[in-house]
């Protein structure tokens, strides 16, 4: 990452206005992202996942998270309530299968 | 046997992942059945399966928004969800807990704060169980006195009537809840989900367990609809908290998904069992919930004036914690199923 840095900042002289622009602002919102990935109280710890012997989704995963929480914390907000849908309406397939009545119920206290 | 292990791609760590299933399962009959997402019950869960503590309490409210977005579902579709009544708490227990965490920061930094917020908790648990447990004793006796009179009361009759008396506050506007069967002062439920959501920021937990038993004996909902109206409250929280948790780096989703495969079975089986047991059935079996929160609760205090016993405390907590799952979760799958089996008998026989 430090590398990368580097050479990108020994092509800056080469580079339009334009793209030393668009080098700064992604610096800038790199930095920032990593100061709010870093949370409010927690900002002291920064956890890193270890993608060397992931392959696959899980390390295309483990990459996301660090690269980007936001993303990482859009995509979860996402796949949460959906794979919640969809476990739900396959168990209630399954009882309605069952021949289980899912839409009344008596409102009773004893 | 490596396949029973799955590798977290974020904590780095190998998880037995039927345990996931097995406890994501429990806690979601649990929760489906009593209205609460259960986080004293799983954080001690994962700690047993050697899931890393810095992620337990995000994983947790991860799976908790999915699995209640499931109870909350089938709830609804009974009608046990009152989402007008859910929506005007929304705004009381976001500020409430917002004020409780502020708070809490603040006495922070006074001095030690923790063990006075766990004797607190400690002393809210105690008085939950006790009105718990007194409701259903004088319910029972007010049936026995009317069954001794030769008359029968009314089906929603209850044990306590404190709800009359908050009833009596008629400051305007007024709100009629249609699911809860209730007329009463805005004013009340927005406060009374001020004061839990207060409680809940100050104690540090989610607030099933404190705005379940508000909702029947201040408010005066049926317990089917204080049941379903909470899962509405703790569907809302939990993906709140599990956006601020990812956004931390604090949540392994792989392991939340693996504990809502479960999760959904379960959240499933609790909501429908609530069908074939009665409200006090479910009032009964929530006071020894809460006793086992309790119990749990008192277990992590001890240590702080016997250090010696840390350990000992440490197993007999999971050990209890477990236990109460397994038996709960137990008791509820067993009604459902036989609930559910009378059903499908009575429906051949009629066809």
């Amino acid at each position: 990452m430090v590398l990368l840095h580097t050479r990108q900042f020994k092509l800056t002289k080469k580079m339009p206005v334009l793209k030393r622009v668009a080098l700064i602002l992604s610096i800038l919102s790199m930095t920032a992202q990593t100061v709010l990935a870093a949370g409010g109280s927690d900002g002291l710890i920064v956890i890193v996942a270890d993608s060397r012997n992931l392959s696959g989704v899980m390390a295309w995963w483990a990459n996301l998270y660090n690269e980007s929480h936001l993303y990482f914390t859009i995509l979860t907000v996402v796949l949460i309530p959906l794979i919640g849908s969809i476990f739900g309406i396959v168990a209630d397939f399954i009882m309605r299968l069952i021949g289980i009545d899912l839409k009344s119920r008596e409102l009773a206290e004893h | 046997m490596d396949w029973l292990y799955v590798l977290m791609p974020i904590a780095g760590v190998e998880v037995f992942w039927p345990g996931l299933v097995i406890l994501g399962a429990g806690v979601g009959v649990i929760g489906g059945f009593f209205g609460m997402g259960g986080a004293w019950m799983v954080t001690p869960g994962l700690n047993i399966l050697g899931f890393p503590m810095a992620f337990a309490i995000g994983t947790d409210i991860a799976h908790m928004a999915g699995k209640s977005l499931i109870s909350t579902m089938r709830h609804g579709k009974f009608g046990n969800v009152d989402y007008k009544l859910g929506c005007i708490m929304i705004v009381g227990t976001v500020v409430g807990f917002e004020v409780g965490a502020q708070m809490i920061m603040w006495l922070e930094r006074i001095g030690q704060v923790g063990p006075v917020v766990r004797w607190m908790y400690l002393v809210l648990l105690a008085l939950v169980a006790w009105a718990v447990f007194a409701d259903v004793a004088k319910q029972r006796r007010k049936e026995r006195e009317a069954m001794a009179a030769g008359r029968e009361i009314d089906k929603l009759a209850t044990g306590h009537e404190w709800h009359k008396t908050f009833h009596k506050i008629n400051i305007p506007p007024m709100v009629h809840l249609k699911a809860s069967g209730i007329t009463c002062s805005v004013w009340l439920p927005i406060m009374l989900a001020f004061f839990t959501g207060w409680l809940a920021g100050v104690l540090g937990i989610g607030g099933g367990l404190i705005r379940m038993p508000a909702l029947m004996y201040i408010l005066g909902c049926p317990t089917h609809v204080a049941v379903g109206t909470d899962l509405f409250e703790v569907m809302i929280s939990g993906l709140y908290g599990a956006a601020t948790y990812t956004y931390k780096g604090r949540v392994e989703l792989v392991a939340a998904i693996i504990m809502l495969v479960g999760a959904a079975m379960g959240a499933q089986v609790g909501s429908v069992a609530t069908k074939y047991i009665k409200g006090y059935g479910i009032r009964a079996a929530f006071g020894w919930a809460v006793v086992g929160c309790f119990v749990s609760v008192l277990l992590k205090l001890i240590p702080n004036y016997f250090p010696d016993l840390y350990a000992i405390c440490n197993i007999i907590a999971t050990i209890l914690i477990l236990s109460l799952v397994a038996g709960l979760s137990i008791y509820i799958t067993v009604k459902m199923v036989r609930g559910a089996a009378k059903e499908v008998a009575m429906k051949k026989r009629n066809a």
